[in-house]
């Protein structure tokens, strides 16, 4: 009902859902010093190291900044590829 | 017992730091503590115009500082709260003038004989807010529901977390009840939301602050005004109380019809 309310009134698209959305990504980029770019940058340079140890797939891995109140943490979702499907393949 | 240092500070200029300094500072002393307002904003000095203190100045924070004259005969005592004191800011100087260290030992002199020390922080984060925060046992940061402010506040609190001094408590000034029903306004809960810090206080906008700075006379020590009761709030919760944080919702028919025409918006 909330929800259904919410989108007959427009509220979706409404400024301040946008500000706090925008916000949201400015602060953590404040906080860490670290700009989009620089993010990418660190997730090839941990993909070329890791895989220099073990396979991993590169167009998966998902390198987030996650907060904790006023904490942040580098979050890395790293898959590996299984060594039986490397076989059959 | 020896007197407290709060400073309030904020980051962005023109947020409201001034005008929450001389009315917590006006509403502690109505509460019958002994309080002094400094102005540390040194070359752009305005707590005492905010105060309506501005035609009794002589001596100001550098005087003190540099020797011309004693600490009491820089202290202006305010006619309505005789509890109620100023140390204005030079006018004529720059923040080089003082240091932090000099802050720390000027309100170690005042905690002897004040119960509370408010400093008005310049906006910035360059010697000016080092100054303010210098001596604080606590820091007040003031913000507006709008992102420059929300940003500003953030890095600010950040800065304050690295001296030590926080964790610092949020008042969100300037508030919009009407506007945050329509979602064309962050609310109070996506400010804090995104800040992570605890709030102290929730000030709404009100035209009363505008009138009562024109006087001279701090809105806090007017009964009706909405502002003044939420600055007032604030100093009660300085004093340890558990004061609920006050519904913004404009009174009022149209306040009314709104809230019962979409009754899920806050």
């Amino acid at each position: 009902m909330g929800n259904f309310l919410d989108r007959l009134l427009g509220r979706d698209h409404r400024s301040a859902r946008q500000a706090k959305e925008r916000m949201k990504l400015v602060l953590i980029h404040d906080r860490t010093d670290l700009s989009p770019a620089s993010l990418e940058i660190l997730k090839d340079e941990l993909i070329a190291v890791i895989s220099r140890h073990i396979e991993i797939d590169p167009g998966a891995v998902e390198i987030n900044i996650a907060q904790e109140g006023r904490e942040q943490r580098l979050i890395a979702d790293i898959p590996l590829r299984s060594v039986r499907r490397r076989r059959v393949g | 017992m020896a007197g407290k240092v709060i400073t309030v500070t904020s980051g962005k200029g023109g947020v409201g730091k001034t005008t929450a300094t001389a009315n917590l500072g006006a509403a502690l002393a109505a509460e019958g503590a002994r309080v002094v307002c400094v102005d540390a904003d040194i070359g752009l000095r305005n707590l005492d115009v905010v105060l309506g203190l501005e035609n009794r100045i002589v001596y100001d924070i550098v005087d003190i500082v540099e020797g011309r004259c004693r600490l009491r005969q820089a202290l202006i005592r305010d006619k309505r709260l005789p509890e109620l004191y100023l140390i204005p800011a030079a006018q004529t100087r720059d923040k080089s003038a003082v240091s932090p260290s000099d802050m720390v030992r000027l309100c170690n002199e005042l905690r002897e004989e004040h119960d509370w020390i408010l400093i008005d922080s310049p906006a910035g984060i360059e010697r000016g807010f080092r100054n303010a925060i210098a001596p604080a046992d606590i820091v007040l940061v003031v913000t507006n529901p709008e992102v420059s402010a929300v940003r500003d506040a953030d890095r600010i609190i950040g800065l304050i977390e690295a001296e030590e001094k926080g964790p610092a408590q949020l008042v969100i000034n300037r508030i919009r009840p009407g506007m945050v029903r329509r979602g064309d306004m962050l609310s109070p809960e996506d400010v804090i939301e995104l800040l992570a810090v605890k709030l102290i206080g929730l000030i709404p906008e009100d035209e009363n602050i505008v009138t009562s700075t024109n006087r001279g006379m701090p809105v806090s020590l007017n009964g009706k005004s909405r502002a003044g009761q939420a600055f007032r709030n604030i100093a009660r919760r300085l004093n340890g109380e558990e004061v609920p944080f006050m519904d913004l919702e404009e009174d009022g028919f149209f306040g009314k019809l709104a809230r019962f025409i979409r009754p899920g918006a806050k």
